[in-house]
């Protein structure tokens, strides 16, 4: 089975009671600009971490208010969507997985058929509503896949193959939202003491990952990128010191100057793709690229929904996703301005995968995308 | 030590695998068995062997003479005497619980019978597979070493041997299945040589009481024997039993029983171990598959050292001789005939066509089929197909893809139901022939243009080699779905199979620009994408296709242009590849020699008959998996380190056992 998780980490440790928190500010999407970077961005003006206590002291069921409000009236797959999005800690995949939950909830299909052309649906919308997310596709393409990938469907029984489904959605969504607390626990047997981790852009995996690290007891020191022209740098840095791990800031143009100092890099991902590569935040392939040619391992650490069934050959072979960019000062129109948010890191760079379902190479992204699949 | 050492680095090292009798000189049979000797020492780890000099020149530590009553002391003394390697190894045998009574440097001097080597090292082979082969360079280099005795004594011996093995090896089949390679390779011309030279050693006397033994011995391997068929699947653990007591009160008798014993142990083994592909360079075995071969041949007298373990034959002259006797062999179903002639015209080019053409042949020959009576469809229908899949075989050597569809027909036979009719099972296998042209590959050509048309942007160059009809196929439908692009097509001497391809692009419409290899590097330059064509990709990545290939592969990278492979899923391979020298074909020679448009009269006689000069005329190589950025197959875009994937997860239903 595909969805082999590496859950039984968890196990071993007495993990802390999940996040969850409430509605904030409304969110639009403009054309223009990747609303999956936008989001991003208005998460990373909350994500502090006394926010979060704060959220957390007042935490609520959000569970059942949503889905009694889908079953009523004229379901929209959206408002279910931005209405999980809204948590900051809930990765914008799992928002998708668990407004997909909720439409197989509220659904009101009678034959089977009717379910997946919904459910199909469904998905299409949430994709087109942000084609640049490569985690909200693949983690659509994901679910309905692994829902739908059941012997459930031959029940002759509707209601109960219903039931079926939405157990293993739920299910879905569990090992989802588990991922990060996973993927923490395994990577941070990597993080060795005295260790220096360079880390780019502002992963809540990766966050999690060196605060699982520093909680058990692991001495070692962080090198941030500045990561414009967001300044996630300079969040992750806040988030860090709070933590006590000694961290310092740099230039994204000062990572090869420092690499001699480093022991490993730490990058989340946006996707991963089948060749194994990843698609990141802009910055992240030169950093793989000077990290590889100072002999340097590059770890990435990034949820199995990420996964996607993409192949990029090179940078400008998927769609751009673009985000504005301030310089500070006023550029002539004449001048043309790199505005994209992202880039492809190609296999050969990463030496490994922390996924939830374990530690892998690149290369084994492919088999677990293929066996999926196919 | 040095003068000794000396001819031993002489790097013979890619004899090793399937070296066994280029020249009929007395000496090459040696290494093979010698090695195995080292390889036993080393694993047994015996702590005295452990010493370097100990493995390595042993063989020429021991005198000869002293070797004959010596050693047969030493199986009876249980005290090993430090000193001589023969001992050591000795030793090591104790210690490996008596798999056999192996010495190897008995059998390396010829004097003492040699028991049952050849189970040692079948039983050890999988595990010694790469000792031997390397010690085998060792010894391959030890007669030129300057030890005169040894060569003195075996020599005679083991050219007679040599000839008498050819009559011997009737056991051995001619392969055509591959995998596990060198492991028989290197053992069955061994174990030959020494069951003849060890009957050319023993003395008339000797003889005698060989045979009142094999009378007494008969008897209790009879029982023996039906408790070795019980266990067949594991015929190892039954022999270290049986064989050490008669070793110790006569070894020289009862050794040769055992050796018999292990004979046809070995013989049924075999039927087991997946077979390997035929070498060439295997005198006996070729000889015999001569005699059954339907198509004469003449074999080439232009043969390159390294690829002797490949077939080489004269082009040109079984073809006239093929089709005037067309109706005077029955054997050979008329449309494989049809098929077998136009694989050696070359009128089929390409390893989809031919495949399909092969496929229909047996479509058409499995519907002509009845089974004669008091036969079982089964068996004999896959014997029938073996018959055929010979005779292609000999028109023209099989590409991968058409192994892979071959295995399937045939495990499509063995799947059919016992209760199913004859005529129901005529059809059923006719559809499901039918059904692989159809899903394998005309279907999935389709699917892979569709994805790799995806990787096809407006502006771009794409570069392809040769002539491969899925990228053909891809280009033509990006025209026509109206993407912008240039192609640069890649050709190369002698077969300028690109040209076909030009000529069919620009006729649609394409921008083409035509160039010879040669010219590679220069036009990478301007290149965005490149697109080739597979005969075969193997489990490590390794892409087999063209000659050429490769060299476009790495030009691309040292480029960093990404190279995407088109192949269908039912040409990869389980089997790893590492180099295009142990399975490649040879094409013709006067290919290369003749070059178009000039008088070769005057030049051709030059080169003819020179021995200096040796043309090689390749068809494949092989391309690591490095230098390939993504293989596009019918299971979508994938990385070349996933075809094991995609052979383990979606092969075993159709094709494997």
């Amino acid at each position: 089975m595909w969805r082999r998780s590496a859950s039984f980490i968890l196990d071993r440790s007495s993990n802390s009671p999940p996040m969850a928190d409430t509605t904030q500010t409304p969110f639009q999407n403009p054309d223009a600009i990747s609303a999956y970077y936008q989001t991003r961005a208005a998460h990373h003006g909350v994500i502090t971490s006394d926010w979060l206590a704060q959220a957390q002291a007042a935490v609520e069921q959000p569970d059942s208010s949503v889905s009694d409000l889908g079953a009523e009236r004229s379901f929209n797959v959206i408002d279910e969507f931005n209405g999980w999005r809204k948590q900051p800690d809930l990765a914008e995949a799992v928002a998708a997985i668990r407004a997909m939950a909720a439409v197989i909830r509220a659904s009101e299909a009678t034959t089977m058929m009717e379910l997946e052309i919904e459910l199909k649906k469904a998905s299409d919308t949430l994709k087109s509503w942000d084609k640049t997310s490569i985690s909200l596709t693949a983690g659509c393409d994901l679910f309905i896949r692994y829902v739908t990938r059941t012997s459930a469907l031959e029940y002759e029984d509707f209601n109960s193959a219903k039931s079926r489904l939405l157990e293993r959605a739920e299910k879905f969504g569990e090992i989802s939202c588990k991922a990060r607390k996973i993927i923490a626990m395994l990577s941070q047997d990597f993080i060795f003491d005295g260790c220096t981790v360079l880390v780019h852009g502002l992963s809540r995996v990766v966050l999690e990952v060196l605060k699982t690290a520093a909680q058990n007891n692991k001495l070692f020191r962080v090198l941030c990128t500045e990561g414009r022209p967001d300044g996630t740098g300079v969040l992750l840095s806040n988030e860090l010191s709070k933590l006590d791990i000694p961290v310092k800031l740099l230039l994204d143009s000062a990572v090869a100057y420092s690499m001699d100092e480093v022991d490993m890099v730490f990058v989340g991902a946006d996707g991963v793709v089948e060749s194994g590569g990843i698609i990141n935040m802009m910055g992240t392939y030169q950093i793989a690229l000077v990290a590889h040619s100072m002999n340097k391992p590059v770890y990435v650490a990034a949820e199995s929904y990420k996964f996607a069934r993409l192949y990029p050959l090179d940078q400008k072979d998927m769609a751009p996703a673009l985000r504005p960019i301030e310089f500070g000062v006023k550029i002539p129109a004449k001048v043309e301005v790199e505005r994209s948010a992202r880039d492809y890191t190609p296999p050969q760079y990463l030496t490994l995968l922390f996924t939830d379902l374990g530690v892998l190479s690149p290369s084994v992204v492919s088999d677990e995308l293929i066996q999926l699949y196919l | 030590m040095d003068p000794r050492r000396g001819p031993l680095a002489v790097p013979k090292v890619r004899r090793v695998g399937f070296f066994t009798s280029i020249e009929p000189s007395p000496e090459t049979p040696r290494p093979n068995r010698s090695l195995s000797g080292p390889a036993e020492a080393i694993t047994s780890s015996s702590p005295l062997s452990d010493s370097p000099s100990g493995q390595f020149i042993s063989p020429v530590q021991i005198p000869p003479s002293r070797h004959h009553s010596d050693n047969l002391a030493s199986r009876a003394a249980p005290v090993p005497v430090p000193g001589p390697s023969a001992f050591r190894r000795q030793l090591a045998n104790d210690r490996t619980l008596h798999v056999g009574s192996y010495n190897p440097v008995d059998s390396l001097l010829g004097t003492s019978p040699p028991s049952s080597n050849g189970e040692v090292s079948e039983d050890s082979g999988s595990l010694f597979g790469f000792q031997r082969s390397d010690s085998a360079k060792l010894s391959a280099s030890f007669p030129n070493g300057g030890f005169d005795m040894t060569v003195a004594v075996r020599a005679p011996g083991e050219s007679e041997a040599k000839v008498a093995t050819a009559s011997t090896s009737d056991g051995r089949k001619k392969n055509v299945e591959a995998s596990g390679e060198s492991e028989s390779v290197a053992t069955k011309p061994r174990k030959e040589k020494e069951t003849r030279s060890l009957k050319e050693k023993t003395s008339k006397a000797e003889r005698r009481a060989i045979q009142e033994a094999q009378r007494a011995a008969k008897a209790a391997a009879k029982g023996e024997g039906s408790k070795r068929a019980g266990e067949s699947s594991r015929p190892k653990p039954s022999k270290p039993a049986k064989q050490p007591q008669p070793k110790k009160e006569a070894p020289q008798v009862t050794s040769s029983v055992s050796e018999k014993r292990a004979v046809s142990v070995e013989k049924e083994r075999r039927m087991d171990v997946p077979q390997t592909q035929m070498q060439y360079d295997d005198k006996s075995r070729v000889d015999k598959a001569k005699r059954r071969s339907v198509v004469e041949q003449t074999e080439s007298k232009n043969k390159v050292e390294l690829f002797l373990h490949l077939p080489q034959y004269e082009r040109g002259n079984q073809l006239p001789n093929l089709s005037s006797n067309i109706f005077t062999l029955d054997t050979i179903h008329h449309a494989v005939y049809k098929v077998g002639l136009q694989h050696l015209a070359g009128d089929i080019a390409g390893d989809n066509a031919r495949c399909i053409a092969m496929l229909h042949a047996f479509q058409e020959a499995i519907n002509d089929y009845t089974t004669p009576p008091m036969k079982d469809l089964t068996m004999d229908l896959t014997a029938k197909i073996n018959g055929y899949v010979s005779f292609l075989i000999e028109c023209r050597p099989l590409s991968m893809s058409m192994g892979n569809a071959i295995r399937f027909l045939k495990n499509q036979i063995r799947k059919l139901p016992v209760d199913l009719s004859e005529p129901e099972a005529k059809a059923s296998l006719c559809s499901e022939i039918g059904r692989f042209i159809d899903e394998k590959i005309l279907l999935a050509d389709k699917v892979i243009v569709q994805h790799a048309v995806t990787k096809i942007r407006d502006g771009e160059v794409l570069l392809t080699y040769g002539f491969s009809c899925v990228v053909e196929m891809i280009l033509l439908y990006a025209h026509e779905i109206g993407r912008k692009f240039r192609v640069v097509i890649v050709d190369s001497r002698p077969n300028l199979e690109g040209q076909k391809l030009l000529r069919r692009l620009v006729t649609r419409g394409l921008d083409c620009t035509y160039t010879h290899i040669n010219a590679v590097s220069y036009i990478m330059g301007e290149v965005t994408r490149v697109f080739l064509g597979a005969s075969s990709i193997f489990s490590n990545g390794t892409l087999y296709s063209k000659v050429g290939t490769a060299c476009v592969a790495m030009v691309a990278n040292a480029f960093s242009v990404p190279v995407i492979v088109c192949c269908e899923a039912y040409k990869f391979h389980e089997r790893v590849l590492l180099d295009s020298i142990c399975s490649n074909e040879l094409g013709d020679p006067d290919a290369i020699a003749n070059v178009p448009l000039r008088n070769n009269k005057k030049h051709s006689k030059t080169m003819d008959n020179n021995k200096n000069l040796q043309f090689l005329n390749l068809m494949y190589d092989s391309t690591p998996a490095e230098y390939i950025s993504m293989i596009v197959t019918d299971y979508g875009m994938i990385p070349p380190t996933s075809i094991p994937v995609i052979v383990r997860e979606y092969r075993r239903e159709d094709l494997l056992l």
